[in-house]
């Protein structure tokens, strides 16, 4: 943890965009967790875009010669019931996994920004009922309304979005709504209006990139959890259906099989949480570094060090 | 002053109360199909021959479907409001008596994960705040990290393999009431607390380990030293406050875990508690029992939510003069 990292100290200029993408590539080449993290998430990308033409094995052809068998030169971790090849269809569940999240993650920062930014900016009583609503959602169990939602509607890989992304909002909406309310009243908010820009071009310009930081931290972090809900939603039957493959019905299906086909149950896990640890590696090493209320914390825990 | 705040904290729930109400209410509502049927638990066959002509016109006059939402909305909240969440056509048995029967286990389950959670956490946390970079502050990193990344019911069916298939120690599904055959009951809950225990003791454990950090740093410890007490009784002095605000602080945000993440653990292991009631209720398609489940969950959370908030307060002055 270089102090070359530094974070830019409020009062701060209006950074751009690019300069906060500038502030995350500084840390993730200073800090070892961040760089891990980062590492196992651009492998996972990678394999899960060139995932078809690297896996080894059609991930439906079924072999009864081969049903349940453990891992082999062949098939590196082994068969399902089926005899179809585990690794190729782990490699095909990443792909899902991440497609979900992403949309999932993607779905309640498009809602949750601009709710919380409206909020902020709107003040009074906008402000309140739009809070009230987020605080109303924040305290409601996440995973309970997520099954409850889908268990209505269906299960489909929009259903999925709305009902995985429907808790988060309200972190972002906050967020965004605390950073608005600091950045609102700041000379240069005020000076881009006086020069007569718009409202929605001075919070694009000037406010939400002074903002970002958090919601980026928020973003990494958002991801184990959206991984998790699809996951367990699977595996409850009610998410992803074949043929989608998925990591969390895959080890649904491997509980029939424990005693004989173990690895049914032990790779799909792992992969599950190899991929959760990239984003919280990555996520906290952000937080450290971006999160204001988490740098008295850093500093604290290196001066004991020293 | 504390009752004072109390009371501000309990109006401040109503508005939560009410929005929470409104979303569960809407719920039955995104189900296709024709409502009456649905509360009905319909699933399929001639429609004559399994519902009669009076129970179906008895079920649309208690829905009103036919009146404006929001009076549809007001009913409902009404008979909810008196503990009235409707009768299952399952079990042909008022929703709540389902509930309230199924609420020990769930219980049972939260308190014995919050207590090993608890025992795990705040030894570890401390020890770690303490000796900061020696094995004892590595091995509770390894736990937070462990606890952070690993989902729940994976670890939970890794438990089942080691102590269920391959050492044959305890058992992997059911449930015992402790009335009946209490190590029995230890033994069926044994596993599921592990899994929820242990991702509850990852979080307090990251608490308490900053939180201690900080503290160290503070003027009355320093004041403290000062005085020349010793640095163990300066550490011990102020351990057992500041450990259980840690842990009310994760409770506070837990619970809500606890209780509805929990669905997945209690099926793992066919608990059978309120979220394990609320998968069968599910696939049963009986939607009057999962909408009162749903509700119920909600309102005890955001009641236990109320308590943690309370017992802060209780704990920390501070809070009441904000």
């Amino acid at each position: 943890m270089s102090e070359a990292v530094a974070v830019p100290a409020p009062p701060q200029l209006p950074s751009s965009y690019v300069a906060a993408w500038r502030t995350i590539r500084g840390i993730i080449a200073n800090d070892r967790k961040a760089q891990i993290g980062a590492a196992i998430l651009a492998g996972s990308i990678i394999v899960a875009i060139i995932g078809p033409y690297i896996a080894p094995h059609d991930v439906e052809e079924p072999n009864v010669a081969i049903r349940l068998t453990g891992p082999t030169l062949s098939n590196i971790m082994g068969t399902d019931h089926l005899g179809r090849d585990l690794f190729s269809r782990i490699i095909s569940g990443l792909t899902v996994s991440l497609l979900v999240a992403t949309g999932a993650v993607l779905i309640a920062v498009v809602i949750g920004v601009p709710l919380g930014a409206f909020a902020g900016y709107q003040g009074g009583w906008v402000d309140t009922i739009i809070m009230r609503i987020m605080d109303a959602i924040i305290a409601m169990p996440g995973r309970l309304l997520a099954i409850a939602l889908v268990a209505a509607v269906g299960p489909s890989v929009g259903a999925l979005w709305v009902a995985i992304s429907f808790s988060s909002v309200p972190r972002y909406a906050r967020l965004i709504r605390g950073g608005v309310l600091a950045q609102r009243e700041r000379e240069y908010v005020e000076a881009a209006r006086a020069i007569g820009e718009s409202s929605g071009s001075t919070l694009l310009r000037y406010v939400l990139p002074n903002a970002m930081a958090p919601v980026v931290v928020q973003i990494t972090l958002n991801f184990p959890s959206a991984i998790t809900a699809e996951a367990s939603l699977s595996f409850l039957g009610l998410g992803l259906v074949p043929p989608t493959i998925s990591w969390g019905q895959m080890l649904s299906g491997a509980q029939d099989y424990l005693e004989v086909a173990p690895w049914l149950a032990i790779f799909p896990g792992l992969a599950l949480t190899l991929l959760i640890m990239g984003f919280v590696l990555l996520g906290d090493a952000l937080r450290d570094h971006l999160d204001p209320r988490y740098h008295g914390r850093r500093r604290a825990r290196k001066r004991a060090a020293a | 002053m504390l009752i004072r705040y109390s009371l501000r904290r309990l109006l401040e729930t109503i508005p939560t109360l009410f929005i929470i109400s409104v979303i569960v209410f809407s719920l039955v509502l995104l189900i296709p199909g024709d409502r009456v049927l649905v509360m009905l638990g319909y699933s399929g066959g001639d429609i004559a021959d399994v519902i009669s002509k009076e129970v179906y016109a008895a079920m649309e006059i208690r829905l009103g479907v036919n009146d404006p939402i929001p009076l549809q909305y007001a009913r409902w909240l009404g008979r909810a409001l008196q503990g009235d969440l409707g009768t299952s056509p399952l079990h042909a048995i008022p929703v709540m008596d389902i509930i309230l029967a199924r609420l020990p286990a769930t219980i049972y389950l939260a308190l014995a994960s919050i207590i090993l959670g608890t025992l795990v956490a705040i030894p570890l946390g401390v020890a770690a705040a303490v000796k900061q970079n020696t094995w004892v502050d590595h091995l509770a990193n390894g736990v937070v990290l462990f606890g952070l990344v690993t989902p729940g019911f994976w670890v939970a069916l890794m438990l089942v393999l080691l102590f269920g298939v391959y050492l044959g120690w305890l058992p992997t599904f059911g449930y015992t009431a402790p009335q009946d055959d209490f190590v029995e009951f230890l033994r069926h809950i044994t596993l599921p607390t592990i899994v929820l225990g242990l991702d509850f003791a990852a979080n307090v454990i990251r608490f308490i380990r900053t939180d201690f950090i900080e503290q160290m740093r503070e003027d009355y410890v320093r004041t403290a030293r000062a005085k020349g007490l010793s640095e163990r009784l300066v550490i011990w002095k102020h351990i057992f406050k500041n450990s259980m605000l840690a842990t009310v602080t994760v409770l506070g945000f837990d619970i809500s875990r606890l209780m509805g993440g929990s669905t997945i653990i209690e099926s793992i292991f066919a608990y059978p508690g309120i979220s394990f009631l609320l998968l069968q209720s599910i696939f049963n398609r009986d939607f009057a029992t999962v909408q009162g489940v749903v509700i119920f969950i909600a309102l005890m959370v955001v009641f236990m939510n109320y308590l943690a908030d309370i017992l802060y307060a209780l704990l920390n002055p501070r809070i009441r003069y904000e």
